[in-house]
């Protein structure tokens, strides 16, 4: 590897930016410790907060910018969950866009430098990932009964087919928060260490000369990547949501 | 020497599981161009279809960040 050959001036760590640390002092990180995860989480919910309270002050007809991002964001998720869960899954829009607004914030938060992004950390997306999951499940039951069950049962396929269907549906039932969980933060982590990776290559043209030729390509890579990311970040918001409502439609009409 | 030869494994399993990307490059790629070319055949339609679109994209990208995962744990959980 180039860091072994270059000595000790260039060091790779670039998992370094997702370890959680107290905020205050170093002590051991307890379950009430205020960490760098806990601040930028508040960040986030705060720049919601803030979004749609200084957007939904003035409710003029002819919307503000901040107002008019606010609507933005509203109308495009209450169209989603319309579009792909059905009219009826619309008592569930303020918590799908709740979830969505949380992940975005918390993604588009982390792309800042020197901040940390709540939503590459599995703990983080699988309480997110959980909590759809309980919520389908639970609405799925009290909404069908046992009715719901027949979403594992394919009632198109041939008779002899359906337990070993019903089988694969139950394992893919219950995969979905761990896929669901680990595509989120596995999307943020690996964005983020790439960026890492390249500008650990950046400093390397104050330690050798092969640098006059690395560190422009790498500081392009950086700028790209970035690019990238704004994008990623967006779209495994986007992706979150849309098979949360996915989901939930499966929860309310279970007939396969 | 034993730890050695089970880090020199991890490694290389974590090496073994970045193929795994590979498949859902291809994966990712399989559904964009189809959407593609499908929706050059009916543009109408194809503003309909976005949001499956994405959905077929994560499917296919999951299974990709499975194995990211698979080589993250190798280098850093065992």
């Amino acid at each position: 590897m180039a860091a072994e050959e270059h000595g000790e001036g260039l060091a790779f760590h670039p998992m370094d930016q997702f370890i959680v640390s107290p905020l205050f002092g170093d002590g051991e990180v307890g379950v009430f410790t205020i960490t760098n995860a806990t601040l930028w989480m508040a960040l986030s919910v705060l720049a919601i907060a803030l979004l749609f309270i200084v957007g939904t002050r003035g409710r003029a007809i002819v919307p503000t910018r901040i107002q008019s991002i606010a609507e933005l964001a509203y109308g495009f998720i209450h169209k989603m969950v319309e579009d792909v869960a059905g009219k009826e899954a619309l008592s569930f829009f303020p918590y799908i866009f709740t979830v969505f607004l949380f992940i975005v914030f918390s993604n588009f938060l982390g792309l800042l430098p020197m901040a940390f992004t709540p939503t590459s950390h599995i703990a983080v997306t699988a309480i997110l990932a959980i909590g759809v999951f309980l919520t389908v499940t639970i609405v799925g039951f009290v909404k069908n009964g046992a009715g719901f069950l027949g979403l594992f049962w394919v009632s198109s396929a041939p008779l002899a087919l359906r337990p070993v269907l019903a089988l694969i549906e139950v394992i893919s039932y219950f995969v979905r928060p761990v896929s669901h969980s680990i595509r989120l933060a596995g999307n943020m982590m690996a964005g983020h260490a790439v960026i890492k990776v390249f500008a650990a290559f950046a400093p390397l043209i104050l330690i050798s000369g092969i640098g006059v030729a690395v560190t422009p390509l790498s500081i392009v890579a950086i700028t790209a990547m970035y690019g990238l990311e704004i994008l990623v970040a967006f779209i495994q918001a986007y992706v979150f949501t849309i098979l949360t409502c996915v989901y939930l439609k499966d929860a309310l009409h279970p007939s396969h | 020497m034993e730890g050695s030869i089970v880090q020199m494994g991890a490694y290389i399993g974590a090496g073994l599981a970045c193929m795994g990307m590979g498949g859902a490059a291809v994966g990712v790629g399989n559904v964009a161009g189809n959407f593609l070319s499908g929706a050059l055949r009916n543009p109408s339609a194809a503003a309909g279809q976005t949001a499956t679109l994405f959905i077929g994209i994560a499917f296919a990208e999951a299974l990709g960040i499975f194995s990211f995962l698979v080589a993250l744990l190798l280098m850093f959980a065992v």
